[in-house]
Formats: C-alpha cells, sequence, structure tokens
C-alpha cells in the first residue's frame, strides 16, 4: 500500500469516534490484510503505538495480517450454516484447493494456496442466515452451496480441478 | 430544500407518493443482500434493459425485503387502480414476460405471490391499491407465512425504496420527529417512551424509557447517543434488514431520542460484514441533512442533532456496553465492570454519558410517538408490549424474518409460520438468543416469547435469531459449536470465561470423541455453572447457556456418547 492511498483512507476518517477501527477495515478492504508497512507508516502519521495498532489487528477477528492469494473464498459459519452443512462444505473446498485447515492461536482461520491463486477463510456470520450454507468469493455470496456445486462455481475463478 | 414547516413535510410527502403510485406501471425489486445473493441484481439488470430500450412509460426502482427470504427474488408490479402484486422467485429470464405482462395491464400469474389492495404503513398512513386480481392471486392476508404476523417495525420494508427519503416521507416517515420537535418537551417524550412498556430489543430487555430518563438527567454540557448495529450473534439478521430496507426509520428514531435526552451527536457502531447497510445508512445520512432533519437547527427549531458511523470489526463481546464503547475509542473491546455505568459521568464514549440502544429499539420510537403510548402497550404481552422481529433460519421449511407480538408462542412461529421442519423432517428444538441462548425442545413450543418466559426454560430473547434443529441435528455438536464460537470470542479479560470455557470445550470434544464418563458429565455441568456465576460480562456469565440446556433437555444424548 503506498503512502498516497494510506493518506486518503487517513482522510476520510477524520472524527475520532470510531477512528482507528474505521482506517483498518478499510485498509483490510483494500488489501484483502493489513501489511506490516501499511501499520508501521500509521503509526508514523498518527502517533499512535505499533504495538496498538497491533493488538488491535489482532483482537478483530475481521483483519487479517496474512497476505491473501488473488480469491478469498469466504465461509460463513453462522448457525443457520452450520446446521445446514457449513463443516462439509468447508472440508469439500480443502480437499479440491489441497490445502488444510489451520487455526491460528486467537481462533482466526486462514490458509493460502502454494500458488497463491486462493485464500480459505471462515467467518462468524455474513447475516445471509436465510440461504445457507452460504460462501462468498470475492464479494459475491453464493447460497444454498452445496458440496457439487463447488467445481463450477469455482472454475468461474479459474479453478482447473 | 430544507423542511422546516408541516407545509413543507406534507409537500415531500406527496413527491414521495407519486414516486409509489406514480399514475404508470411500476415495478420494483427487493434488493437487500437475501434478494442480491440469489440473483435479485441480474434481476434488475435485466428488467433495466429490456424497459430502457422497449418501455420507456414504466417506472423500474428497487425496495429492501419483505421478510419471505425463501422466495427470494421478490419483485413488487403495482399497476395504476390494481392492487400491488408480489412476484417470487424471479430469475433474469423472466424479465421479458413481466414486461410484457405489465405492458398489456396484467401481471404473469404464474410468478405471483400476493396481492396486496392496500397497506397499513402503521403511522398514520394507509396507501390504497385498487382492487383486481381476486381469483387468481392469494391476498398478503391469506398467505401462511405472512397471516400470523404484525408488522410494526416492518412495516415499511419490501414496499418502499430504501434510498429514497421522498418514499420514507411518503408512508408518514419523520412526521414523528418534527411532531416531537416541534410540539413535544424532552420530559413528554421520555414519559410517552416510559409507558409505552418499550424494552431494549438488543436481548436484555432493559426499560427504554427509563435509561433515557437516566441519560438525560445526566448533568453534562456534552452526551452521546449510540445505536448498536454490531449484530454479532451468528444466525441473526433482523438489524440488517431493518437497517438495508428502511434506513430513515432508525435515523428518525435517534433524532427523537437524541432530542429527548439532549445530546447533539449520536454515532451507529456497524459490523464491516454489512457493507449494503453501511452504503444505505450512508446514503440515508446524506439525504436527511439535505432535508435539514439531520445537522444544525433540524426541523427549523434550535436543536441540533447529526449522526456519524462508526464500523465495528468482527467481535462478539462488543455487544458488551462497555467493550463496544472502547472499540470506537480505538481500543480492543475488553469490557470493564460496571459501574461507571455508560450513561454515567465518566463511563460513556470519551467519558461522556451515553445512552446505547439496539437498532430495532430506535427503530420502535417513531411508531410510539406517532400513534401513542396507549396505541403501542396494547401490542404484545403485559410486561412485554410490541412486537419483535426474528430470523426464522435453520431446518425450517419456510425461512426468513417474521415479525410477531411479543407472547406469541414458539409453536405458532415455528409450525404455523416456518410451517415445520424442511424436507418433512421432525422438528426437535430451536435455539434462541445465539451464543448466549439455549436450545429450547419442542415439547416446550407452547412457550410464549417474551424475555421472562425464554429465561424460565434456560434461553434468553436475545437479538432475535430463532435457528430450528431437527432430528438429524446433534445437539451435543451444537453445544460445541457455540462453546467453540464463546472461545474463541472471549476477550481473555477474566479467567471463568478464559479458562472456564477452553475447558469446556476440550470437555465436549473428549465427549464427542466417546472418550468421556460420567464423571466428566458432572465436570461440565458444575465447570459451566461456575463460569456462569463468576464471569466477568455477558458474553462469560451467558457462553454456558447452550452446555446447560442441552444437558437439561437432550441429557440422552450427552450418555449415549459417554462411557460409565
Amino acid at each position: 500500500m503506498d503512502e498516497r492511498t494510506l493518506d486518503a483512507i487517513i482522510a476520510r476518517h477524520d472524527a475520532p469516534a470510531g477512528k482507528l477501527l474505521g482506517i483498518l477495515g478499510d485498509i483490510q478492504n483494500q488489501e484483502g490484510y493489513i501489511p506490516r508497512e501499511a501499520l508501521e507508516m500509521l503509526s508514523d502519521k498518527l502517533g499512535v503505538r505499533l504495538s496498538h495498532l497491533y493488538s488491535l489487528a489482532t483482537f478483530y477477528s475481521y483483519f487479517s495480517l496474512k497476505p491473501v492469494g488473488d480469491h478469498v473464498i469466504t465461509v460463513c459459519m453462522g448457525t443457520a450454516c452450520h446446521v445446514k452443512g457449513a463443516p462439509r462444505i468447508l472440508e469439500a473446498l480443502e480437499g479440491m484447493l489441497g490445502v488444510e485447515c489451520e487455526t491460528t492461536e486467537d481462533g482466526k482461520f486462514s490458509v493460502t494456496t502454494d500458488d497463491n491463486k486462493f485464500t480459505l477463510e471462515i467467518a462468524r456470520c455474513f447475516g445471509a442466515c436465510s440461504m445457507a450454507p452460504v460462501l462468498r468469493i470475492d464479494g459475491n455470496l453464493y447460497g444454498y452451496a452445496a458440496a457439487e456445486d463447488l467445481p463450477a462455481i469455482l472454475a468461474e475463478y479459474g479453478w482447473k480441478g | 430544500m430544507k423542511i422546516r414547516t408541516a407545509a413543507d413535510l406534507e409537500a415531500k410527502k406527496q413527491a414521495g407518493l407519486r414516486k409509489l403510485q406514480p399514475g404508470k406501471p411500476r415495478i420494483a425489486v427487493g434488493l437487500a443482500t437475501c434478494g442480491k445473493a440469489v440473483g435479485g441484481a441480474k434481476v434488475y439488470e435485466r428488467l433495466h434493459e429490456i424497459i430502457g430500450t422497449e418501455s420507456p412509460e414504466i417506472d423500474l426502482s428497487l425496495v429492501g425485503c419483505i421478510g419471505y427470504c425463501c422466495e427470494e427474488p421478490l419483485v413488487n408490479i403495482t399497476l395504476p387502480g390494481k392492487p400491488l402484486v408480489i412476484l417470487h422467485r424471479v430469475t433474469a429470464d423472466d424479465a421479458d414476460e413481466i414486461v410484457r405482462a405489465v405492458e398489456e395491464g396484467g401481471v404473469p400469474e404464474g410468478k405471483a405471490l400476493c396481492r396486496i389492495p392496500s397497506w397499513d404503513h402503521v403511522t398514520g398512513c394507509t396507501l390504497t391499491y385498487g382492487e383486481g386480481f381476486e381469483r387468481i392471486i392469494p391476498a398478503y392476508k391469506d398467505v401462511p407465512f405472512f397471516s400470523h404476523q404484525k408488522k410494526v417495525v416492518l412495516r415499511n420494508a419490501g414496499l418502499i425504496n430504501p434510498e429514497d427519503i421522498d418514499e420514507y416521507i411518503a408512508v408518514g416517515g419523520y412526521a414523528a420527529a418534527q411532531k416531537a420537535l416541534t410540539g413535544m418537551n424532552p420530559d413528554a417524550i421520555i414519559e410517552e417512551v416510559e409507558m409505552s412498556g418499550l424494552r431494549g430489543r438488543g436481548g436484555a430487555g432493559f426499560p427504554t424509557g427509563l435509561k433515557w430518563r437516566i441519560t438525560r438527567d445526566a448533568k453534562t454540557d456534552k452526551k452521546y447517543i449510540i445505536c448498536n448495529a454490531d449484530e454479532g450473534d451468528p444466525g441473526a439478521y433482523m438489524n440488517r434488514n431493518e437497517m438495508e430496507s428502511d434506513p430513515h426509520m432508525l435515523i428518525e428514531g435517534m433524532i427523537i431520542g437524541a432530542y429527548a435526552m439532549g445530546a447533539a451527536e449520536g454515532l451507529i457502531y456497524i459490523r464491516a460484514e454489512y457493507p449494503l447497510a453501511i452504503r444505505r445508512l450512508g446514503i440515508a445520512i446524506g439525504q436527511a441533512r439535505e432535508y435539514g432533519l439531520l445537522g444544525e437547527e433540524v426541523f427549523g427549531t434550535g436543536f441540533s442533532f447529526d449522526i456519524g458511523i462508526a464500523t465495528g470489526a468482527g467481535a462478539f463481546v462488543c455487544g458488551e456496553s462497555t467493550a463496544l464503547v472502547a472499540s470506537i475509542e480505538g481500543r480492543a473491546g475488553r469490557p470493564h465492570p460496571r459501574p461507571p455505568r455508560l450513561t454515567d459521568i465518566g463511563g460513556g464514549l470519551f467519558g461522556y454519558p451515553t445512552d446505547l440502544n439496539n437498532v430495532e429499539t430506535w427503530c420502535n420510537v417513531p411508531v410510539i410517538i406517532s400513534n401513542g403510548s396507549d396505541w403501542y402497550a396494547r401490542i404484545g404481552a403485559k410486561g412485554n408490549s410490541g412486537t419483535k422481529v426474528f430470523s426464522l433460519v435453520g431446518k425450517v421449511d419456510r425461512v426468513g424474518l417474521v415479525e410477531v407480538p411479543l407472547g406469541t408462542s414458539l409453536n405458532t412461529i415455528v409450525f404455523e409460520i416456518g410451517n415445520g421442519g424442511a424436507g418433512g423432517k421432525k422438528v426437535k428444538a430451536v435455539q434462541t438468543g445465539g451464543p448466549s441462548g439455549g436450545c429450547i425442545p419442542m415439547r416446550l413450543f407452547d412457550t410464549p416469547v417474551d424475555y421472562e418466559s425464554l429465561n424460565r426454560v434456560g434461553s434468553i430473547m436475545g437479538s432475535g435469531g430463532l435457528v430450528v434443529m431437527d432430528e438429524d441435528t446433534e445437539m451435543v455438536d451444537i453445544a460445541r459449536y457455540f462453546i467453540n464460537f464463546a472461545t474463541t470470542e472471549s476477550c481473555g479479560k477474566c479467567v471463568p470465561c478464559r479458562e472456564g470455557l477452553k475447558h469446556t470445550l476440550l470437555l465436549l470434544n473428549k465427549i464427542l470423541a466417546k472418550k468421556a464418563t460420567k464423571k466428566d458429565l458432572e465436570t461440565l455441568a458444575d465447570l459451566s455453572e461456575t463460569i456462569a456465576a463468576t464471569s466477568l460480562c455477558g458474553l462469560g456469565q451467558t457462553a454456558p447457556n447452550p452446555v446447560l440446556t442441552t444437558l437439561a433437555y437432550f441429557r440422552e444424548e450427552y450418555d449415549a456418547l459417554v462411557g460409565p
């Protein structure tokens, strides 16, 4: 993330209420994760200790410090999705992408394929419970997901099996 | 143009009515997140293409969601003098047929879900559409999913364009705020809210009027009001739809509250996972400023008030008030013991007294002011007045958002509105209140849904998630699911929650691996009671509920998994 982009993000959050989380959220949305150099620049610009920004980035599950691949697949693990088979969707995706579930100390789960094409992660709940189970790829929601539909969906994003 | 007088508001109302009933055909596509996820946006695009090139005499618009989510995408058709007709399960391929039918003065009957001859928007405004299609399309009130519902909070959802303030004003919007600011003193407003019996819709059920009075009585030069729109309960999406479908209702509630409590600044704390709700709130706030309903001298009075948006970042514990404030201030959301409470000097946002209410609580305010507390108090049950919106999801046949008077039984919600288990399966339980709630077995489905009755069966109202479980759902797995959730969401500050939940999870894993003994079940129960009794905040105090209720009601499922 270059300095000008970061300055533009900071400028959007001039009110003190919600400022730090708002800035981090915008960085996360833009980059797909929060790069270390962005945190360092932010620390300098705002005069906020790097350790404090780090504590926010690790406390809140929306933020990730790990780089992501070209396409981000997020599986909703909300209650409605859980009872309608979200764990099986996640397993099927792991199998298709050849990656394995890996939960970090802070409960975040995110894993990227070796070719850097796909990142697989989970979310607490999208609030799209009526069409459970749900997954999201790069901002597009897919409702009523079934394991057998996954190859066709992933093919839209260049998955070749 | 700024709205100052009743005549100004009336002019906007007429402009809005001309959009809702334009004197020519109007097609409006349901475009909340749920509609979009199943192809609503594609339907809109295709209709836009056809109408743009071939049928400019048809108005195309968008609306929010009326709540019948399993029938999405929904499309509304308004023909002059005819009932509003809602089409269901519409795809982009249907667009041609829809436009052809509308051009010929009809609707594609095979796609019709129901007809609405007239609609009571509750705040003193009933829109009459017309008669027709009686023999071929069922009336709204005869559709089982709708017939047991009472729409108060969702009175406009799915019927007006949430991105157009004129349409909200057309159906009686902002009249309550004008009445409050120009004709009532703050005490009278608070008294009205107190007498309505409105209680916090975030789940705890604290009397809203009392909270307002405490905030009003705090003697400081500055106060804040906050709307909690973090909706962290997995399996709940009422607030998302309220904001996506009718954002001005929330803003109007906050304007009235701010005036009553004497606050000049309001904040909506909303989860980052709701981009469409954030966008629509942003649009709505901009429109309200343009009309002089936010900013300096609201409605031309001496009162000034504005609303900002602060985004959350996925921390369930931020539903706890002190953690929520810490989050807005740019810190990790770790609760501190109360007092000081948010309403105390030194306890709220940046140290100022702060009133915090849930989205749906705010949304109830305009209708209380416009229709009066007597009217409101007659809805629902004693001590539990008004309606509540629930997200009826999981393994139920008809999935969606339902609004019923408090005191309605679980039976009515799950079986009459939801039509029982999906795919003919037998319903086993319903989970209310999210990770803080409990699993209620079917034999207790005559329980009325109110704050106290749900507590008596070991659960809580919570924000309104109702997740139905059927015969295939394993209740011990459900308990583990919630404990896993609570473990990762524990802020780590107090030992009972941080360590206790971790060990609860280990015990549940051991049980599910069939390696546990009867002694482990005793330990599980003891540990759960200790966590509930000794945790610092509501997250820890309520986190064992899913374990305690499944142990109480589905003990045989645990017994089947453990050795002697």
